[in-house]
């Protein structure tokens, strides 16, 4: 009965020499303490990349990348084709996912030393993924062609502005014509579908060519640094001494995890849905107010946090400069102990990186440093406010609704936070300064001097110095 | 492979008899050939390809004109309210992003101001509120004050403002492309 089979098996594997080349590569020795929990991130970071290629040629199938059409295709999706919503949702935390596990890995790569010599260029060619998979995020969002698109697609334009000399030839790059419209779209659907995974494909291809080539990083000994000279022939021996062929010893973890990741991924879909579209890429319709995706948020929030006078530098070169670094780093750094055990500095930068990072994208957020909009129709002033206060203090507690305080200003835990709360302004200025600051303006506060009437001035102070 | 060491030479063989043998063998000339007629040819596709990637590397300067905003009635005195124009230079499928949109204030009988929406920080859609007469951006916080200068957050200037005629009752702008810090209007 099997006969037929082997025989068919036998034919195939002497065409194909499928034995070989697994053992050349899935079968490939690697040192048994790699058998380990904290191997898996660089497999689940490939599945992460090749769900995106599944769901995002299902969604290309449907999707219409032409500027009067893709919001239209995205609702269609979302509402009127099978299981569209689903699949949005996928490749949506399937993207999500990606840029989470790939961040760990690299913070574990990072951390066991595995960018030290020999293998500088698997770190290096990680970096180029990095940014690849940052430039899939961006270009990505911009798919999604809604409000948050179009003026994400406007701030990376007036960051293209600020860069001296070439810098309106880059915004004519960047959007491919004077405006934000059909020919942008183009161009970043091109992007996203075909050069920026093929070069993905190819570097891919390469990072692994180079995992076979000089190995896995061992895990690595507090106290046994590398060595230039004696290295290769140590991790050689382990090799040899240990040496475990990785499919099918090695890879139960891998599959356990990639299990694992499916059904988070899924979950969340299921859960989550889609990832908008928000309101139609129509310029005209202001009142919108954009927020990148999560990736994104902590720069979002370091554009409105840094000082002017550094603004531009910094936009422009701490990207460059943060990559190049990472790069450098085998270079830098390449010999050595590996572990975190004996490399605290190493474990600071990890902590204060991730740190940072979240801090902002937290505050991105909430945006505290952006007026809330409508605070000055929708928060009502607290009614304690208001018991026993004169008809003028009263004529004040109107004011600050109407002349649009409260964007910037909570009372009652209601209103923007861009400016201090007024609670209990009173404690802290005296009427004097509360004049001066409201006709003056200063420390980030426009001055109401041509907007307000002295008797408004009155009244607004009146109230203020209630508030105590 | 092993069956071509007749005339081919590699490093290991630099010791066998055909390593000096002097002149171009027909193998090694037609090798030549083959590299330089794939290199014309590869540069021949690659003028076209090339040129154009990088003709949108172009400035848009030349894409400004006047477009009308429309009638003078629309914008009373003393009011600063929003119009929208068509791109000048548009494709038939930009759709609804052929749309650009800008505040125009009214000083009085013939003076005007128009300024675009994009906040010179990186270019989000600033509001404007006629109560406190300030234009505010969502995205950062800057906030400007009504003649378009720069009242507070991190903006470096104030806002752009487009050159304007007015013309058999109509307000004309100067406009056509996004204005950023590297080309203002």
């Amino acid at each position: 009965m099997l006969r037929p089979f082997t025989a068919l098996a036998l034919w195939l594997e002497e065409r194909l020499q499928i034995r070989r080349l697994f053992e050349a590569t899935a079968g490939h020795k690697v040192p048994a303490n790699t058998n380990s929990w904290f191997y898996v991130l660089g497999s689940g970071t490939l599945l992460c990349f090749v769900l995106q290629i599944v769901t995002g040629i299902c969604l290309a199938f449907v999707y219409v990348p032409s500027a009067d059409r893709a919001w239209t295709s995205l609702q269609y999706l979302n509402h009127q084709q099978a299981l569209g919503w689903l699949l949005r949702a996928l490749h949506n935390w399937g993207s999500i996912f990606m840029v989470g596990i790939m961040t760990l890995h690299m913070m574990q790569t990072f951390l066991f030393g595995a960018y030290k010599f020999p293998r500088e260029l698997t770190w290096i060619s990680g970096c180029v993924l990095l940014v690849c998979t940052l430039g899939m995020a961006f270009t990505g969002q911009v798919l999604r062609f809604d409000q948050d698109a179009y003026w994400g697609l406007g701030i990376g334009a007036s960051i293209m502005g600020r860069v001296p000399v070439i810098g309106a030839e880059l915004v004519h790059l960047l959007l491919a014509g004077p405006i934000i419209a059909g020919e942008t779209l183009s161009r970043f659907f091109t992007l996203h579908v075909f050069v920026l995974p093929g070069s993905i494909l190819t570097i891919v291809s390469l990072h692994l060519r180079l995992v076979l080539t000089k190995g896995v990083n061992e895990y690595p000994t507090p106290g046994r640094p590398v060595r230039k000279e004696t290295y290769e022939a140590e991790y050689d021996r382990l090799v040899h001494d240990t040496g475990v062929p990785f499919a099918p010893k090695v890879i139960s973890k891998d599959l356990v995890f990639s299990g694992v990741l499916m059904i988070a991924i899924f979950a969340c879909a299921v859960i989550a849905g889609p990832a908008g579209p928000s309101g139609p890429p129509d310029p005209a319709l202001i009142n919108t107010a954009p927020k990148p995706d999560f990736y994104f948020l902590s720069i979002f929030a370091v554009l409105a946090l840094l000082p002017a006078y550094m603004e531009t530098f910094l936009i422009l070169t701490a990207p460059v400069a943060g990559i190049a670094l990472l790069m450098a780093l085998p270079f830098i750094a390449g010999t050595g102990e590996k572990s975190y055990r004996k490399r605290p500095v190493a474990v600071m930068t990890v902590i204060v990186v991730l740190l940072t990072v979240s801090v902002l994208a937290w505050l991105g957020t909430y945006s505290p440093w952006s007026p809330k909009m409508d605070a000055w129709s929708s928060a009502p002033v607290p009614l304690e406010y208001l018991y026993g206060r004169s008809p003028l203090e009263r004529r004040g507690a109107a004011l600050i609704q109407s002349k649009q305080c409260r964007n910037c200003h909570a009372l009652d835990g209601e209103g923007g936070l861009r400016g201090p709360a007024l609670d209990s302004i009173a404690s802290r200025l005296s009427r004097d300064q509360l004049i001066r600051q409201v006709i003056q303006g200063g420390g980030n506060m426009p001055a109401y001097g041509k907007n307000l009437t002295p008797a408004e001035v009155t009244a607004l102070v009146a109230f203020m110095g209630t508030l105590r | 492979m092993s069956e071509e060491t007749k005339c081919a030479c590699t490093a290991s063989q630099t010791n066998s008899p055909c390593a000096s043998k002097p002149g171009m063998s027909r193998r090694d000339a037609l090798l030549r050939f083959g590299i330089g007629a794939t290199g014309v040819g590869a540069a021949l596709m690659g003028v076209p390809v090339a040129g154009f990637v990088l003709s949108s590397f172009s400035k848009a300067q030349a894409d400004a004109e006047w477009i009308s905003l429309g009638p003078l009635e629309q914008f009373p005195a003393n009011e600063t309210r929003l119009a929208v124009y068509q791109n000048p230079s548009t494709r038939p499928w930009d759709g609804e992003t052929a749309h650009v949109a800008c505040w125009v204030r009214r000083l009085d009988e013939n003076r005007f101001q128009v300024f675009a929406v994009n906040c010179t920080h990186l270019g989000c859609p600033v509001r404007w509120f006629p109560e406190s007469r300030l234009f505010m951006c969502p995205c950062h916080g800057g906030a400007f004050y009504e003649d378009g200068s720069h009242a507070s957050g991190p903006p470096p200037r104030g806002l752009f403002e487009y050159q304007h005629k007015v013309e058999n009752g109509n307000l004309y702008v100067m406009g056509g492309y996004l204005p950023t810090l590297a080309e203002p209007l």
